[in-house]
């Protein structure tokens, strides 16, 4: 696989003189060197990609059945269901998609943390990928709204009333946000507007996010930098056969919400139409927003609960300056990989109070879970990175291939 | 390994949301076997059609079904010339004609169910100020679908002594705070099949509820069919990507 340097004849030749895509791909999707001990973990960047461009197909699809008026967008979305050709799947693939988007890239999110994918040299990478969170958290919450059931309606009202905590200027807004004084039809459109615009600044964000990871390449489960040759392998047909299988698997699981549970992942509210009279009991967000939803609740004062919600995501941004540790894999770091699985389990625990009513046991269980979260960045991390002893490092990923296949033992004590 | 690994993960996760979905039902329901649960689920055409005979004579004085139209009866075994008599039975407001009136005609198979009332006003006004819900989405739009309808129709109970049933309210141990403006609909021969099943309070709810879920999700069979045919193609490919990948890797160390 290794490049003959650019042997392209004929037309392909002549193009790729002028254009070097061909290059580009070869560079990048073919001769690429990765690092050969990669996991499966390391298939959800792949995953993200292929589930944003299903999910932009089917919007764009679906945009052109939808109508973003507030008296009609509720009417269209069944009209899409009932009698467009194919209109229901194209929509369950779109709300499902949305959710295995967000299982994919917290995956992808987890996997960085445990293998510390963000210290240096991927710090910017990191960064990057923190953005398209945000971006495709806004994506998803302005989709949601979208449909103009009753969860929309009353999800899309709670979360901009937020806003109204900030003092002086909170109201002022709140009213921007909305076009008006309530949730209304310009902000539907609006939103709508958004949401059609997003996902193609989210594919921007990735494009450069794919630059930067091909700037040093894939970490790897060692965190150990490449050294030689013999620590890689070309991306293609190693790493496009195992992608292609981990789309299979993906697919499977995903089709099989989409023909089988489509809406088990959603709210049977939002088959009631939006009113602005009726208050539903229970005002959830979708599943993937339950965690900062529980942090938000979980702060008495209205205001501190917007920030840390804020923050919980902003803290990210700055993970590579409050883990400094050399070592990058939690393999070898005995204390990290236990404080890593509590902050794991930490996350599922918000997401399950988040889903249940601001009261009694359940404050204090998202009190306890809020403070573990932002403990686990501002101290637990700091103070690790300063203290902590690491495992035995192998020298390369290829010793640490053959010490594996004979007796096991590692062969070096040095960090990196 | 690591799949297995990863297969838990999805497992755990997928128990996570099954708590947080649940978290929203209310009282506890009496599950039913429906013939179109499962991954081969199939609609009963004639209890779908006994369904629509139940809402026709009973649940239609007071319930609209707005997303269907009478033409898509022939999905579930009605003829072309049932469905047009179905629809003559009934007459709607169009126009204006070239007079520039207002005129009322006959429905027909390409009209969308005739409901009760003409607007939201009126139907509270007939209803003590409670408001009948549309029954094109019932099924999806509650948590539990169609046990809850079932358990709903069938919850209609003798009040306990010591709780007072505000005017114009009716007991029900599955409804949300007990007490709902919908007199108890269905009871035992309310309306006589004509393929002679016996018309049991349980047999007509059954019916209206298989009506009502297909009234909802009216491409579930079409789905079902087609969600096993892409999964048995998505198996055999993942399977034969695995055994490629596996003959690509083999010499890696
Ligand atoms: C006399 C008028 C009337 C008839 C007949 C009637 N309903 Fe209702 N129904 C109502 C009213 C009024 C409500 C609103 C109840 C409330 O808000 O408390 C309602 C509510 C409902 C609900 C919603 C309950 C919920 O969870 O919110 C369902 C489902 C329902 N009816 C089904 C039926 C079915 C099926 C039939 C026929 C078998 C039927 N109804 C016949 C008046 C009626
Ligand atoms: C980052 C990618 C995207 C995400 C995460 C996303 C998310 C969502 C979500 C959660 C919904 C609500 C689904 C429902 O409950 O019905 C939705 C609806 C919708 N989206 Fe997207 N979306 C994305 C991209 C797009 C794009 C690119 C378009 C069109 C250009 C689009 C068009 C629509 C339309 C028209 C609806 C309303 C129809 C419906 O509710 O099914 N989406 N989206």
């Amino acid at each position: 696989m290794s490049s003959e340097k650019n042997e392209l004849k004929g037309v392909t030749g002549w193009i790729d003189k002028r254009l070097p895509v061909f290059t580009f791909i070869n560079h990048n999707l073919r001769d690429y060197p990765t690092p050969k001990n990669l996991s499966y973990f390391w298939n959800f960047g792949s995953l993200a990609g292929v589930t944003l461009v299903i999910m932009i197909v089917t919007g764009i699809l679906l945009a052109m059945q939808y109508t973003a008026n507030a008296d009609l967008a509720f009417d269209s979305v069944e009209r899409i269901m009932r009698d467009v050709n194919n209109g229901w799947l194209l929509r369950y693939i779109h709300m499902n998609g949305a959710s295995m988007f967000f299982i994919v890239v917290y995956i992808h999110i987890f996997r960085g943390l445990y293998y510390g994918s963000f210290k240096a040299p991927r710090e910017i990478l990191w960064i990057l990928g923190v953005l398209i969170l945000l971006l495709m958290m806004a994506t998803a919450f302005m989709g949601y709204v979208l449909p103009w059931g009753q969860m929309s309606f009353w999800g899309a009202t709670v979360i901009t009333n937020l806003f109204s905590a900030f003092p002086v200027i909170g109201d002022y807004i709140v009213t921007f946000l909305w076009g008006g004084f309530s949730v209304d039809n310009p902000t539907l459109t609006r939103f709508f507007v958004l949401h059609y615009l997003m996902p193609f600044l989210i594919v921007g964000v990735v494009g450069l996010h794919i630059v930067a990871l091909h700037q040093f390449g894939s970490n790897n489960p060692l965190g150990i930098d490449v050294k030689s040759e013999g620590d890689t392998i070309p991306f293609h047909p190693y790493y496009t056969v195992k992608d292609y299988f981990g789309l299979g698997v993906f697919l499977i699981i995903f089709f099989g919400l989409v023909f089988f549970a489509p809406n088990f992942l959603g709210h049977p509210d939002n088959y009631i139409p939006a009113d602005p009279l009726v208050t539903p009991a229970h005002i959830v967000p979708e599943w993937y927003f339950l965690p900062f939803y529980a942090i938000l609740r979980a702060v008495p004062d209205k205001l501190m609960g917007v920030i840390l919600m804020f923050a919980a995501v902003m803290v990210l941004f700055v993970l590579p300056w409050l883990d400094t540790h050399k070592t990058r894999s939690a393999q070898f770091r005995p204390y990290y990989k236990q404080f890593f699985w509590l902050f794991f389990i930490n996350c599922l625990i918000l997401g399950w109070v988040g889903s249940m009513p601001a009261e009694g046991l359940y404050v204090l269980i998202s009190r306890l879970a809020t403070g573990y979260y932002f403990l686990f960045f501002l101290v637990i991390l700091p103070i690790l990175s300063r203290y902590e002893n690491t495992r035995t490092i192998p020298t390369s990923i290829a010793a640490s291939v053959l010490s594996d296949k004979f007796g096991n033992e590692k062969t070096s004590t040095e960090n990196i | 390994m690591r799949l297995l690994i990863k297969i838990c993960l999805i497992i755990c996760l997928s128990s996570f949301f099954k708590i947080n979905v649940s978290a929203g039902e209310k009282a506890d329901l009496i599950k039913q076997n429906w013939p179109f649960d499962g991954f081969f689920g199939r609609f009963d055409q004639s209890s779908i059609q006994r369904g629509f005979q139940v809402y026709r004579e009973v649940c239609a004085g007071c319930h609209g079904i707005k997303y269907i139209a009478y033409r898509d009866l022939a999905n579930v075994g009605f003829t072309t010339d049932e469905i047009k008599s179905i629809a003559s039975e009934y007459e709607i407001l169009d126009g204006p004609n070239d007079e520039g009136e207002m005129f009322d005609r006959l429905a027909k198979p390409s009209d969308k169910f005739v409901g009760p009332y003409l607007n939201d006003k009126e139907a509270r006004v007939a209803n003590n100020g409670a408001y009948p819900p549309d029954l094109s989405l019932i099924t999806k739009a509650r948590a539990g679908g169609a046990d809850y309808l079932y358990n709903l129709l069938n919850g209609y109970k003798d009040p306990p002594e010591n709780l007072e049933i505000s005017d114009g309210m009716y007991f029900n141990t599955i409804y949300p705070g007990n007490q709902i403006a919908m007199p108890m609909p269905i009871v035992d021969e309310i309306v006589e099949y004509e393929d002679e099943t016996p018309a049991t309070q349980d047999q007509i709810i059954r019916d209206v509820t298989s009506f009502l879920v297909w009234t909802a999700e009216p491409e579930l069979e079409e789905r079902k069919v087609l969600g096993i045919r892409v999964l048995i193609f998505l198996i055999i490919i993942t399977l034969m990507l695995l055994a490629v990948k596996r003959k690509v890797w083999k010499d890696v160390e």
